[in-house]
Order: structure tokens, then sequence, then C-alpha cells
């Protein structure tokens, strides 16, 4: 009997969390999501590709990378460098994509 | 809770929710990474001292940047500066007094026409050289004061009016950006401007890390006048040196600079104690033609050189320092520089579901 109350309280449990779980993932859909930055450091190791290259050549020319931004924010980023660098929207498109692949 | 699962006294309900808690853990672990174009808010706050032949001035300062995209092919984007300047009271008077500035650099709307011209309106930065519409914010330049020959060709630094501008060509071997514009006369004291028309060139070689600019203003004002400049700049490949020089010439003055800095990132790598310093080295060298006292330019021929020491602190804080020994004909002076500026970037609007 103690068994069979101890299983049904894991059960419980085990729904209630999944159900929270399901229930924040679901919020976060319906609201804006909370991504994760787009870090330095991804900028700085990755090597591959033609964006980092292209970040390489023209972003860097002028500044440092910054240290992260939000997701929110990148293509707004890159929109505004296509401007103040003169790139070509393949290149621009490169570096949006290296910056959030 | 993989337990759950596997036991074998555990009933099937249990079992199931077991496997649902799993699954919801595998299947939402972060968010998908999502470009997004929501508008932006940046810049670069500082404060900077300065003595220049034992006169000190204390200059707090703020830069916001503003951009936000309109669709899929506009974007409006302004910058401006605020700062007061502090500085010694003359004629023997104690205490310090101050001044104060206000104004907007660039207020621009930008229409990304096709692949390679972009079409802007409003207040631009003028496209002649480099160091005005690429080094002047206080996040990006190494040292705290422009180059002296920046009053040439650029004038108050905006331009009211149009621009066409873009990428013409760009390959693996080399590519090919333009601007050209035209400005209004304006003489509002937050958007000045000079009538004017010119227009940039740059080639770059990517494989070389080597890029030549040429630029070109002639003014429209009541006295008409040509301005013309060109500019290197070069990366070696492999390297963090940078070399930057520029030469511009107009009618009542002509002057180069070149700047070099290397950071010591192959000490412990870019965020290692070591590899944060960024040493400098600035020449100078301007030669004045004739007068011109609304030029903004020295009114005598001045060579200057420069030491400076940047160190680039965690969290997108800067210090600069430099030291410069000023060659003038009336006399020599030093001038010390100290600073620090903290850049910001963040979304200005909350994202997109």
């Amino acid at each position: 009997m103690k068994k069979r109350s101890l299983s049904r309280l894991r059960g419980v449990l085990a729904l209630s969390i999944s159900w929270m779980a399901w229930g924040w993932g679901g919020s976060g859909l319906a609201q804006s999501p909370s991504p994760q930055p787009v870090k330095k450091a991804t900028i700085q190791n990755s090597q591959a590709g033609d964006g980092a290259k292209k970040f390489d050549e023209n972003c860097s020319r002028c500044h440092a990378a910054p240290e992260g931004f939000s997701p929110r924010i990148s293509g707004t980023i890159v929109r505004h460098m296509r401007v103040r660098a003169s790139l070509s929207k393949k290149d621009t498109e490169a570096i949006l994509k290296f910056l959030n692949p | 809770m993989l337990r759950l699962c596997t036991d074998s006294v555990t009933p099937p309900p249990l079992r199931l929710a077991g496997i649902l808690l799993l699954s919801a853990c595998i299947l939402y672990p972060v968010p998908r990474v999502v470009a997004q174009e929501t508008p932006l808010l940046s810049g670069g706050v500082g404060f900077f001292a300065r003595s220049n032949g034992g006169d000190s001035t204390f200059v707090p300062v703020i830069s916001p940047l503003l951009a936000a995209p309109l669709g899929n092919s506009f974007l409006i984007e302004s910058r401006a500066t605020i700062l007061e300047s502090f500085f010694p009271k003359g004629g023997g008077q104690s205490g310090y007094d101050h001044t104060h500035f206000s104004g907007a650099e660039f207020m621009q709307l930008d229409y990304l026409a096709t692949s390679h011209v972009t079409i802007v309106g409003g207040l631009f930065l003028t496209p002649f050289g480099t160091y005005n519409e690429r080094l002047s914010p206080i996040w990006i330049g190494n040292f705290q004061d422009g180059p002296i020959i920046l009053p040439i060709g650029t004038g108050t630094g905006s331009g009211l009016g149009g621009m066409v501008r873009g990428s013409a060509i760009s390959t693996e071997s080399y590519s090919v950006a333009y601007a050209a514009y035209f400005s209004a006369n304006s003489t509002n004291e937050n958007f000045p401007a000079t009538r004017s028309t010119g227009g940039r060139v740059q080639v770059y070689f990517p494989k070389l890390r080597l890029e030549f600019g040429a630029s070109y203003t002639r003014s429209l004002a009541a006295v008409e006048t040509n301005s013309s400049g060109f500019d290197v700049w070069w990366e070696p490949p492999h390297s963090e040196l940078k070399v930057r020089s520029e030469y511009a010439h107009s009618t009542h003055a002509q002057g180069y600079w070149i700047e070099m800095d290397y950071r010591l990132s192959r000490f412990g790598g870019p965020e290692s104690v070591i590899g944060r310093v960024e040493p400098l080295f600035r020449l100078q060298q301007f030669f004045r033609n004739s007068a011109d006292p609304t030029d903004g330019m020295p009114a005598t021929d001045t060579n200057v050189a420069e030491f400076g020491l940047d160190y680039r602190l965690p969290h997108e804080v800067r210090i600069l320092t430099s030291y410069g020994r000023q060659f003038t004909p009336p006399g020599d002076s030093n001038i010390w520089r100290a600073g620090i500026v903290y850049r910001f970037l963040f979304p200005a609007w909350k994202g997109k579901s």
C-alpha cells in the first residue's frame, strides 16, 4: 500500500514537472523568446564559412567585435553595417548567417 | 527520473509521465536563436581628460546611436553627441568654467534599393577620407581627438541632402565601394552643413588586407573650393598590426596622418591581461598654405607625434591614454590625454514572437 502511494506520488510529481516544463516552453513561444546572446567567443573562434571571412574582412577592419549581443538585434546590426561599410547584399547575408547560424 | 522509466514496479501511466518529462527536457533545452531586426540603441559614454601645454580640460560625453529598420528595405539611423567641457577660468581667476555642446552627427533614412545601391536622405556623415565615417565614434577611435586635417573635405562633418552609396563589386580578390553626395547649406545649430558635393571610391584587396581610397569634395559656398584626399589602410594578414594613413589637400591647407596600432593578442590571447593592451603611434604633419580662420585648423604649420596605450577591459570598457609632442613655429608643447569609454548595445524594443 505504502509502495503504491509512493509510486502514485512519483507519478504526480513527474506529471507536474512535465506540465510545468511544457507550460514554460509554451509561454516562451507565445511571447518573445529569450535566446542565448551572440557571444564574442563565437565570433572570434569560428573560422568556418564565408560569413566569418566577410566579418573579419569588413567589420574587424574598423572596430573590435562586441562582446555579445542579443539575436533580436543581429539583423539590425547587419543592416546598419551594410550601409556604414558599403556591403553588398550577398556579403550582408553571409555575415548574418555567420552571426546566427 | 530515468529510474522511473526502468522501474519494473512502476505502473504504465507513470512510465508514460516519465517519458513525457524526459521528452520535455530533451525537446526544450534552449530557445532557438533567431536573427531579428528589432530597433537597437548603441553608443558610448566616456570621460576624457586633456592637458595641452598645461591647460587642462575635462569632458564627460555621451554619444547614443539609434538604428531602426522599417520593413525590408528601409533603415532609420541617428547618432548624436552631448558633452560638457570643463576648463580653468583664465585671467588669474580660480575655479572652472564650462561649455555645453549637443548635436546630431547623422540622422538619416536609408533605402536599400538594390544589392549594390543604397540611397540615403537626411543628415549624413560626409564621405571624405576614412576618419569621419569610420573612426569618429568615441567607442571606436584609438585616440581621443581626430586628426588635424579632419575638417578638410568634411567641413562640419555632416552633409544635409542626399547620398548614393554601396558596393559596386565584391569578389574573392577585390571589392570596390563608392559614395556620392550633394549637401545643401544649413545654419541650424544642431544640423550644421555647408552646400557641397563630392564622393569617394575605395578598392579593397582582402587577401593582402590592403585598401586604397580617394575622396573629392567641391564646396559650393560663396567662394567655391576643391578638396581632395587619398588614404591607404593595411592590416598584414595573420597579424594584429593595423596601419592607417590619410592625406588631404585643400586650397588653404594640406597634411597627412599615419596611425599604427598593435594589440598584444599573441601573449595569451585577446582576453588575457597582456592581450588586452594596445600600443599606438600616430604621426601628423599639417601645412598651412594660406590663412583661413574659419576652417577649424591651426593657423600655422604643425607637427605632432603621439604615443598611446589603450587597454580593453571586460564588459566593453576601454581606457585610452596618450602622450604627444606638438611642434609649431611659436613653440612646442606636450599633450597628455587619458579617458575611459563604455560602449553599450542593446535592443530598444521587445522582440517578435
